[in-house]
């Protein structure tokens, strides 16, 4: 069947799937056929250089680097060589106290919010899918959220909870010292900004996996007389698993990821600051503000190792989701 | 929907009809509230950057403006500065995408029509960006573009971004999609790769550069920790969001100007939203349905 492509050992899938479609062989002088061979192999670097080069120096090199600076003390005063501590420094970090609270408010944050925004999510998504009157004006609404940015979410909600002009004092919840410099309040309305913001997202995910669960399934459910609830929980989430999988790990890396909403509302001159210290506003002050580059390094390198779990998590579920498919 | 008609007894048939309208009223009041709730801080946003200074402390509060100050659109957009970091975002965004397009659109094709040694491993060194997150390389980041000379430049503000690895995966699987004869037939008719690349595969893979196009569009336009980190005060390259940051750090007396300004750096967002609805759920849910 494939004599006529010999000289083309990496057939692309489409192209093995229907072999019947390549053309017949046509011998061809070698020559000509080797050049072209090298032509298009150059063209190929040609095509991937560009952005090979952008990945090359501004994710793979930076991030190789993390382990380099992870080894060397930043000297105390500028000007003078960092020294090499070893694996002194990483332990350093890791235990300490500033770390360890950091790290414990990005866990508490992402338990606030990963949940939370995506059982919201789904429950939208449930309600809104249905044909019926007026639920494209719902979907459009329920996903408004994606497009609002960090810094339009947070000065909304700076507002909203504002002591003065916010709505949150006009509603009783008026706690002292004000809401975002409170050291109980500041990470839970953090949190509570961050599940609106992440709501759209939510939506949209859980909607195309509502999408995708065949209605006969569902309907054929029906007919053998069970009620909405067990069709919903018996046969919707469990086809839905995937998308809800998916959502989780989009989800802690969200909330993993936050910077903007500390930045904008909170900032480290906030009673409240230790508490909402999350880690990639601890890497950033760790950058501009202590100036240390191998602290700030070893920070990274954590943060990196907390979403390869989350995303490898997904790997291996995806992974067995195709095993249950074959 | 429901085979009403098998059901012999009428009396059934309407209790289960007002079942069913209950049911209906139901699902439209959580639907209502849902959008109370996600709309609401945007619309109060909307109506406090109306409202008079005088007005905002007013309780209850209100929720139409009666007498709306347009003039401080006018304000943020002079004295805020806006007008200076609308264009700086404009012409970031812009950059992004079309670096973004261009490089996908080249690494896509080759990954989906051209032979090369070590294409494969190449291609999974592409889809390794994904597992390494931008915050992650920051310390470096930072020192490579004052060491370049880039900190507050657009190139400073763009060209890390110039490259995707989702981008270029999803462009690579349009192009799998287009059958191999075509490639095969118009070789035959003596188009070489560029040709067939501009002329045939770009036009058959609109839907999936449509769908980078918004996707990039809205990321851009959003960023926020990368802005912050290589712009500073002077020459201006500045974008909005760091604008509204500034908005809000300056003009503490001056609340309704910040919210002003809030909602004209949403809005081309929202329009967006609307007009590229379709394409914008499918590049969210790339991933996600497969």
């Amino acid at each position: 069947m494939r004599h006529g492509r010999q000289a083309s050992p990496e057939l692309s899938p489409p192209a093995r799937s229907r072999p019947e479609l390549s053309p017949p062989a046509r011998p061809r002088p070698a020559r000509p056929r080797r050049s072209r061979a090298v032509r298009e192999a150059t063209l190929g670097y040609l095509f991937v250089l560009p952005a090979l080069a952008v990945f090359g120096v501004f994710v793979f090199y930076p991030f190789a680097e993390n382990f380099r600076l992870a080894l060397y003390q930043t000297p105390p005063y500028p000007g003078l060589p960092s020294r090499y501590v070893g694996l002194h420094q990483i332990g350093q970090v890791l235990t300490s106290s500033g770390f360890l609270q950091s790290l414990g408010s990005t866990l508490l944050f992402v338990v606030m919010v990963v949940p939370a925004g995506l059982l919201i999510g789904l429950l939208l998504a449930v309600a809104a899918h249905r044909r019926l009157r007026a639920m494209s004006v719902y979907r459009v609404i329920f996903s408004s959220t994606v497009v609002t940015s960090v810094a339009v979410s947070a000065l909304v909600f700076g507002t909203l909870m504002d002591p003065v002009v916010g709505l949150l004092p006009w509603l009783g919840l008026n706690p002292s010292p004000p809401i975002l410099q409170n050291t109980t309040w500041a990470l839970p309305a953090i949190a509570v900004m961050s599940v609106w913001q992440f709501l759209g997202l939510s939506f949209v995910v859980m909607s195309a996996g509502l999408s995708a669960v065949p209605e006969e399934v569902l309907e054929a459910a029906r007919v053998d007389g069970a009620s909405e609830r067990t069709v919903f929980w018996r046969v919707t989430v469990p086809l839905l698993s995937p998308t809800i999988f998916f959502g989780l790990v989009v989800a802690t890396i969200y909330a993993f990821q936050t910077f903007g909403q500390v930045d904008i509302l909170i900032g480290s001159s906030s009673a409240a600051f230790e508490h909402v210290n999350l880690l990639v506003y601890d890497i950033l002050n760790t950058i501009e503000v202590a100036k240390t580059s191998g602290q700030a390094a070893v920070l990274s390198l954590a943060l990196f190792l907390l979403t390869l779990g989350v995303t490898l998590l997904q790997l291996r579920l995806v992974e067995r989701r195709v095993h249950y498919a074959a | 929907m429901q085979p009403d008609s098998r059901n012999a007894s009428g009396e059934r048939r309407s209790r289960r009809g007002s079942r069913r309208r209950w049911r209906l009223t139901a699902r439209y009041a959580l639907l209502t509230i849902g959008a109370v709730v996600v709309l609401a801080p945007l619309y109060l946003t909307f109506v406090s950057s109306l409202l008079p200074p005088s007005a905002l402390a007013e309780r209850p509060p209100p929720f139409f403006p009666l007498d709306p100050q347009w003039h401080d659109y006018a304000v943020a957009w002079s004295q805020g500065d806006l007008g200076v970091y609308l264009r700086n975002s404009a012409i970031q965004t812009g950059i992004i995408v079309c670096g973004q397009l261009v490089t996908s659109v080249l690494a896509g094709y080759a990954f989906a029509f051209l032979r090369f040694p070590l294409r494969r491993a190449l291609f999974v060194v592409f889809l390794a960006t994904l597992m390494i997150p931008f915050e992650v390389t920051l310390v470096t980041n930072t020192q490579t573009i004052s060491e370049l000379g880039w900190y507050n430049t657009f190139a400073g503000l763009t060209v890390p971004f110039l490259a995707t690895g989702v981008g270029t995966f999803l462009l690579r699987q349009a192009f799998l999609q287009i059958p191999r004869d075509l490639r095969e037939a118009a070789s035959l008719d003596g188009y070489g790769h560029l040709r067939f690349l501009l002329r045939i595969a770009v036009p058959l893979a609109r839907p999936a550069l449509a769908a980078l196009g918004v996707f990039s569009f809205l990321a851009a336009w959003n960023q926020y920790l990368w802005p912050l980190v290589v712009t500073g005060s002077g020459n201006g390259v500045r974008t909005v969001q760091i604008g509204l940051k500034l908005l809000q750090g300056t003009e503490v007396s001056r609340t309704d100007v910040a919210l002003a300004g809030t909602v004209i750096a949403v809005l081309p967002l929202l329009v967006l939203l609307v007009v590229c609805q379709k394409q914008l759920v499918r590049s969210l849910t790339a991933g996600a349905v497969k």
